[in-house]
């Protein structure tokens, strides 16, 4: 299959510069490597600009109501297993209106392909902060800045007991599509944090990594079975600091043994968090804006593991009852009820 | 104090008893129909005890309708005012409500006796069985009597029948050597009480027993104890020879020949969306959040996996209407229950499956409102909201069920349009549908009407769109997985012709009126309006749901016409006719005169005159005939 079959006719109204077009081209990248047929490939939205993206792929698609995109996925995915489920969405979409159901299809399990848009920002009611913009933050809608703590959407899958996070950067397009097509693979409700630049209402938020002299410096991308290793040089790593109570991460040398291998099949999400975590106090709150973290942002899978699916567990279940049951249609169940002749 | 107080409950049951037998010299009275209610403490097994007394007079031949009458609180404080949990049933021949009020009261303790009191609940003549070792100075002072006796104190009238029984010393004396510990002896009560009703009404000991083994079926162990019960109180009544006359009530001759059985509402309107699954061919999903007094539909279809149902208990009534979406999208059967508060919380999704043009069914059994209302309580003033509660111009079909046994045909209606019309249908019922029992003719699949889903021809392979309508300006709908039919659905407006988003004013005001135009077309997929009782009167009553049995009554006695809706959006072709031909025409419903409201807009020129009642209660047929003699 070539991305381009995974292109609809329409034409793509996302701003220019924005990093949604960049996610998009990873995306029919990605579907055409996972080579599941347009026909057989859903992908359903909510509201919001990444929530438009259903219209410029050539698959099944729905983009519905603000927030409800995860119930309604959930809906397509438990009914009708054998299609392959996309959910594209937004840091307002699923972490503010659609909270609830965000952590239930994660809690659940249902094998979702979940995109999180992450701009930081509400673009298509244009600009006013979201649950993940840092404290502080001035937008329209907080003109002296936010006074609200932000969701870490990383912690938030987690504390859902999430078995799929990856996080990627929106200009990074061969992490994103490695993500997707990982996303894809693993059974279950897999989260993607894209990272994505708004380039109207919050341009540069990402900035302080994505740009090509930092990125490498300020960012790690990790590989399952793979050192944790970084640098424009390579020549930085990750290992365990045990001298405190609570061990926590430390950049070392890339000699240096104790560098950590990535274990994004642990079922202890311990570490998992802990990498999600690195970095995060610069873009939790705004007094953090001109630091540069000590420890670099994890991209790629973090977290991979497995667990039964809830579409396979309903449908398992229906077909064990079915199979056993001595009334299989309607007129014998009727018959079941205790009845008379009048 | 104690003694005192047991020398004068004795004295007052004794006058009470020396007053009927004056008053009454037949031993067997033959009644066309007898309304008995069972009360006591919401732990004391009420619901059961009629329900099973209910079952049993429906297989002798009774014809039955039973209402549930329960508290919010699931276990208020023991012999409170609260916690009085009731079911009433009305048995017999021509049976068309639960009745207005009982001819035989059960009261298992002295707050049950008071609010049947306090709720003028039973007639100047009725029987009233109590549980005479609940009737102790700290029962009295539970349930708020001012003074030790309570039958002087509540004013009941001479005229009722009371009879004394000590059930709970009974009981004891009936199970001291069953090895059960006391507190479950005590719990079988109520099956010594169901034991003196089997006697006083004549019903065969046998049949009771057999009724009460499939009913502890899964618990043998608890089948002995309670046969026993039952057995020891259906003697007591026979051998202490209560004083009171046993009543035969006569079996029902007018019926339609088949086999029948007694059901509920809220599973008769599961096994409707069963059987219309089953009917089509597609598969019965259903999305949805535990609400009283839906959750029973819920619980029913999450039990049928062996019909193949699929039940997502969701987060929220949000996540249980969009769940449904997705699944109907995918091309389920799809459906979500709830009450009206859940209906609230769902209008947006469903106003996305208007406009998606999607066939979803969505189960309204209202209670009284509003906000959290009452919630165990029965009204009909979610109509206006399923008819317009929804932003923008955003027609769906509503219809209402009329009866606990035809909510089974209404939810396989409400399934058929759905399907076939590709639009979201709102079936209302209530809680006196969804928790009372009716007789149910049991229906096989091939007799019911045949459900026809809308597909999409294979002409339009590789042409598809979701702007794309037949004749009858129902959309095509294609579903994942059919190749060349790739499309996207949107709730934004989408253009006319390319299904794609549209934001052209003449374009919008072009789909408004398509959505409306593929609603009103349905009118002629329904039935026109029948007019029951005397046609020729010049006053018609006039109904929707779940009144239906009450004024059906209550046009008999006036000998005047009824005019009945199940059909709501759109109405019968002939509703206007029908309206017209009356010089008095009268709504009643248990609102504030919402379905008044909706005939007065749509039929303009009629005069159109209101009967409310908004107590949460079913109506009272003598109060609709009083209502309409006084006009």
């Amino acid at each position: 299959m070539e991305a381009a079959q995974y292109k609809s006719d329409q034409y793509v109204r996302f701003c220019p510069g924005c990093g949604d077009h960049a996610i998009l081209a990873s995306l029919t990248k990605a579907m055409a490597q996972i080579g599941v047929p347009t026909a057989q490939t859903v992908v359903i939205s909510g509201i919001g600009c990444s929530s438009r993206m259903p219209h410029y792929l050539n698959t099944y698609g729905f983009n519905t109501i603000h927030g409800r995109g995860g119930a309604i996925a959930t809906g397509v995915k438990t009914s009708h297993p054998e299609l392959t489920v996309w959910q594209m969405t937004g840091d307002g979409d699923c972490l503010a209106i659609g909270g609830n159901h965000f952590i239930h299809e994660i809690r659940r399990n249902v094998d979702l392909n979940i995109c999180l848009f992450n701009n930081r920002i509400y673009g298509l009611t244009k600009g006013q902060y979201s649950p993940t913009s840092p404290k502080g933050f001035v937008s329209k809608s907080s003109p002296f800045g936010t006074v609200e703590r932000p969701f870490i959407p990383a912690e938030l899958v987690m504390g859902a007991r999430g078995t799929f996070f990856a996080r990627t950067l929106d200009v990074d397009m061969p992490t994103t599509i490695d993500c997707m097509v990982k996303a894809h693979e693993h059974k279950g409700a897999s989260v993607i944090e894209c990272l994505v630049n708004c380039v109207i209402f919050n341009n540069g938020a990402h900035s302080w990594i994505a740009d090509r002299e930092t990125r490498a410096e300020r960012s790690i991308i990790l590989r399952h079975g793979e050192k944790m290793i970084f640098g424009a040089n390579k020549d930085k790593g990750l290992k365990l600091d045990y001298s405190h109570l609570m061990p926590r991460l430390v950049v070392t040398t890339a000699d240096d043994p104790d560098v950590l291998i990535h274990d994004a099949h642990m079922q202890d999400p311990t570490l998992h968090r802990m990498l999600a975590l690195m970095g995060q106090e610069k873009v939790t709150d705004m007094a953090n804006a001109d630091v540069v973290p000590e420890l670099p942002i994890a991209l790629g899978v973090i977290r991979d593991v497995e667990a039964e699916t809830y579409n396979e567990a309903v449908n398992n279940q229906i077909n064990e009852v079915k199979e056993k049951a001595k009334v299989k249609t309607f007129d014998e169940l009727v018959l079941t009820l205790e009845h008379w002749d009048m | 104090m104690q003694i005192y107080l047991h020398f004068f409950l004795c004295i007052s049951f004794l006058f009470y008893n020396f007053a009927f037998k004056l008053a009454i010299i037949i031993i067997i009275m033959n009644k066309p129909n007898v309304v008995i209610r069972f009360c006591g403490d919401s732990g004391d097994g009420m619901q059961l005890t009629g329900n099973l007394f209910s079952s049993l007079s429906a297989i002798l031949g009774n014809e039955i309708s039973t209402l549930p009458d329960f508290p919010a609180e699931i276990r208020a404080p023991q012999g409170t005012l609260g916690g009085v949990s009731g079911f009433q049933v009305n048995l017999g021949q021509g049976v068309y409500t639960p009745g207005d009020k009982a001819d035989v009261i059960v009261a298992m303790n002295a707050a049950a006796l008071k609010v049947c009191v306090q709720n003028q609940l039973f007639h100047d003549h009725a029987i009233i069985i109590v549980d005479t070792d609940t009737f102790t100075k700290p029962d009295l002072e539970k349930a708020l009597y001012k003074t030790d006796n309570p039958f002087t104190e509540l004013g009941i009238k001479e005229t009722v029948q009371i009879v004394p029984v000590a059930l709970t010393s009974l009981t004891k004396e009936s199970l001291k050597d069953s090895g059960l510990d006391n507190k479950s002896i005590l719990k079988s009560r109520n099956m010594f009480a169901l034991g003196v009703v089997c006697w006083l009404f004549n019903r065969p000991i046998d049949k009771a027993i057999h009724f009460l083994e499939g009913k502890f079926a899964k618990k043998p162990a608890l089948i002995a104890p309670n046969v026993k019960v039952l057995t020891d109180g259906f003697n007591y009544g026979n051998n202490t020879a209560l004083n009171i006359n046993t009543i035969n009530v006569e079996v029902a001759d007018n019926l339609q020949h088949g086999t029948y059985t007694s059901i509920a509402g809220n599973k008769a309107t599961a096994w409707g969306m069963i059987a219309a699954a089953q009917k089509c061919g597609k598969r019965l999903f259903l999305g949805s959040y535990p609400i009283t007094p839906a959750t029973d539909i819920m619980q029913e279809l999450a039990g049928r996996k062996d019909m193949g149902v699929m039940v997502v208990q969701a987060e929220d009534e949000i996540a249980g209407v969009c769940t449904a979406i997705g699944a109907s999208f995918a091309g389920d059967l799809a459906c979500t229950s709830t009450s009206g508060p859940g209906l609230s919380l769902k209008s947006e999704a469903v106003g996305l499956a208007v406009m998606a043009e999607l066939p979803l069914v969505v189960i309204d059994v209202q209670r009284g409102g509003p906000s959290t209302g009452l919630p165990t309580k029965t009204e009909q003033t979610d109509l206006l909201q399923a008819i317009y509660g929804r932003n923008g111009e955003c027609p769906a079909v509503v219809i209402a069920a009329s009866t606990s046994a035809n909510c089974f045909q209404y939810a396989y209606e409400a399934c058929k349009i759905a399907l076939e019309n590709m639009t979201p249908v709102i079936l209302m019922t209530d809680t006196y549908l969804a928790n009372g029992t009716g007789l149910w003719r049991l229906p096989q699949l091939a007799e019911l009407p045949d459900i026809k889903p809308q597909g999409v021809p294979q002409e339009l392979k590789n042409q598809y769109s979701v702007a794309l309508r037949d004749a009858n300006q129902v959309r095509y709908w294609a579903t994942p997985g059919m190749e060349g039919f790739e499309h996207r659905n949107i709730g934004l407006e989408r253009d006319s012709q390319t299904g794609s988003i549209s934001t052209n004013p003449a374009n919008h005001e072009k789909m408004v009126k398509a959505r409306q135009a593929k609603i009103d077309q349905i009118v002629n997929r329904i039935p026109n309006l029948q007019v029951q009782g005397n046609v020729l009167s010049d006053t018609l009553l006039v109904g929707w749901g779940s009144t239906e049995g009450h004024l059906h009554a209550a046009a008999n006695e006036l000998n005047c016409a009824l005019a009945h809706f199940n059909y709501i959006n759109p109405l019968p072709k002939n509703t206007a006719e029908v309206l017209k031909q009356y010089k008095r025409v009268i709504v009643c419903e248990l609102n504030n005169g919402q379905f008044a409201t909706l005939l007065r807009s749509k039929v303009p020129g009629v005069k159109i005159m209101q009967y409310n009642e908004i107590m949460g209660q079913p109506f009272a047929v003598e109060r609709i005939v009083e209502h309409v003699k006084a006009l």
